[in-house]
């Protein structure tokens, strides 16, 4: 992962659940691969999200994003689809977790989600805690990630920090 | 309560927000999240291993048996897991994770427990520090037996008065989403507390605990009191501690619920605090009815079902699917005579599984069809085609509208003394 992400923004509202992202009548007809689930991320939100997306596009959503299920294919399949980021007003905590032990980055933010739309260029600075609306010239600072997140994050995740480090973290 | 959780793990009372790394004493997780689990093992040598089989468990209950190839595949990997790290594996009809752990007696006062589903939550009806996780967080602790957590701010919500008979522990917990909202309480730890608590039953404490989620709660924590003890004697024949509060406990946000004020409530999709009562929504049609999940598909909640269906029929075109928990609770119902009860009515029975809940099987919806539904989340497309809709609502208001083929407020059925929340672990239901 860089540090710098750039791309275009997808807009989403409140309250985006992981069921959103993959419903579960398509997980659980694909329950034995990842990948097998890719063309039903957003089916119902953005249907062909996974062909549409390019890699570093960054979702742009409201309060309460990765609402409900703990299913990590949700970040995880975000990131195989190439998403580069996930900024939002809120988000719950399992899927904020999730996220970040498997290397995507989310980032809270409030100003940016209220001026953004859709297909706005994006740039997000993880370590110097800035992310830029490019296309309408807002900028919004937040609290940077401390330095082992953003090394589990760069490692794309914490089983490849872990085996990178080659120790477990505690 | 929660610092005093952390405090006797920690030997320490850590500040909020501050990250510390907790022993685990039970982790578990199912069909639905073990192969995303199993890969981090897999792929990580450093995590390919368990660190106490007792305190791991593995659970075949989101699609079981298994609908699809893709699911048995699962299912088969599951078992040689199970096999060659000797955790205990629950298969195929032993039922849900979170009702079997409570079946079992896995689960006890003051543990901390980690489940790879974010109902986990469901374990703090029990005053354990029980929380969701995701597949990676899972394998980190089954291999190590610890976890990361970041100690959260603490809420306390008093019940006070005592409920009307016809309230169950859905109608106070949907009410509750609807005050707060569904992120109200992202990352806090939400203690229920009060002297409501004790008409309040273990069955309907479980369901408020396990839709503390829905709020955005990282737990939902029931002391360990009176009702709590004499449950683990009841089923368990085993003594727990008393877990309180401490009289000056501090809080970062204190709120307030009156029992006595409460009415049968639904939430309305496609948000589960889109909380209405259910006389603003009587008269609306339904196709299927589902009494079951993680949320309630417990003893209460068939006795209460049963309450409303014995002697009478599932309206004609309504399909009436009833799905216990667990074999537990289905045997249970088997003795006092409910199952009978059930397929009299012309409900389908069928053995635990979560199918329904997460449109994975067994009852999906058509497009534009409507449920009344007893699970906990009734987003666009969740049980089935996405223009179809859940109404979330308690299994009395599930069973009137069987009955009736309409949302119905379940008082126009019910005997005005009827008393929904079985307090008492040895009640017996007669016919």
């Amino acid at each position: 992962m860089a540090r710098v992400i750039r791309g275009r923004a997808w807009v989403l509202g409140d309250n985006i659940s992981t069921d959103h992202i993959i419903s579960g009548k398509y997980k659980f007809a694909k329950i034995n691969r990842l990948e097998d689930m890719l063309p039903y991320v957003f089916e119902e939100v953005i249907p062909e999200f996974y062909k549409k997306v390019q890699p570093g596009d960054v979702i742009v959503a409201g309060r309460g994003f990765g609402y409900g299920s703990s299913r990590e294919h949700a970040p995880r399949l975000l990131k195989l689809a190439g998403v580069g980021a996930v900024l939002a007003k809120s988000f719950h905590r399992i899927f904020y977790r999730n996220s970040i032990n498997i290397g995507l980055p989310v980032v809270i933010v409030h100003r940016i989600p209220e001026v953004t739309e859709q297909g706005d260029e994006i740039e997000v600075d993880l370590e110097a805690g800035v992310v830029r609306n490019v296309t309408k010239g807002v900028e919004e600072r937040f609290q940077p990630p401390p330095q082992q997140l953003l090394e589990i994050l760069e490692a794309g995740g914490i089983v490849e920090y872990i085996k990178k480090m080659n120790q477990l973290p505690w | 309560m929660t610092e005093k959780l952390f405090e006797d793990k920690l030997g320490r009372v850590p500040e909020r927000g501050e990250i510390v790394v907790v022993p685990i004493d039970l982790v578990y997780a199912h069909d639905g999240t073990f192969t995303l689990a199993f890969d981090v093992m897999k792929e990580t040598p450093l995590l390919s291993r368990v660190f106490d089989p007792k305190r791991v468990a593995l659970f075949i209950d989101h699609a079981a048996p298994a609908p699809t190839v893709a699911a048995a595949l699962v299912h088969r990997a599951m078992r040689r897991f199970a096999r060659e790290y000797g955790v205990r594996l629950f298969d195929v009809g032993t039922g849900i994770s979170h009702q079997v752990v409570a079946d079992e007696g896995l689960v006890k006062p003051g543990m901390f427990v980690v489940g790879a589903d974010s109902h986990t939550v469901t374990g703090g009806a029990f005053a354990a520090f029980a929380t969701g996780v995701g597949s990676t967080d899972a394998a980190i602790a089954m291999a190590t037996g610890k976890l990361w957590m970041r100690v959260p701010e603490q809420v306390r919500l008093k019940l006070s008065g005592e409920a009307p008979g016809y309230i169950m522990g859905k109608d106070i917990v949907l009410t509750i989403i609807g005050m707060v909202r569904s992120d109200g309480m992202i990352y806090k730890a939400v203690e229920f507390q009060g002297e409501g608590l004790k008409t309040i039953s273990m069955d309907s404490r479980m369901t408020i605990s396990n839709m503390a989620v829905e709020m955005g709660a990282k737990v939902g924590l029931f002391p360990s009191d009176d009702v709590t003890r004499e449950w683990y004697r009841v089923n368990h024949g085993t003594e727990v501690p008393v877990l309180e509060p401490d009289a000056g406990a501090e809080y970062d946000e204190e709120l307030e619920l009156e029992l006595p004020r409460l009415e049968p409530v639904v939430a309305a999709p496609p948000n589960v605090d889109n909380v209405k009562p259910v006389r603003e929504l009587e008269g609306l049609e339904v196709d299927q009815v589902f009494i079951g999940s993680c949320t309630n598909g417990r003893y209460e909640d068939y006795v209460a079902a049963a309450r409303i269906l014995k002697g009478r029929r599932v309206r004609d075109g309504v399909r009436c699917i009833a799905v216990p928990a667990s074999r537990r609770v289905y045997e249970r119902l088997l003795r006092n005579g409910i199952v009978d009860i059930l397929v009299e009515a012309g409900c389908f029975v069928a053995f635990g599984t979560c199918g329904p809940c997460i449109g994975a099987h067994l009852g999906l919806l058509g497009e534009g069809e409507v449920a009344v539904s007893t699970t906990n989340r009734n987003f666009t497309g969740r049980m089935g085609h996405k223009e179809s809709k859940v109404y979330l609502a308690s299994p009395a208001t599930a069973a009137a509208a069987a009955v009736t083929g309409r949302i119905t407020d379940p008082r126009e059925i019910l005997p005005a003394d009827a008393r929904l929340m079985v307090v008492d672990p040895s009640y017996s239901f007669k016919p």
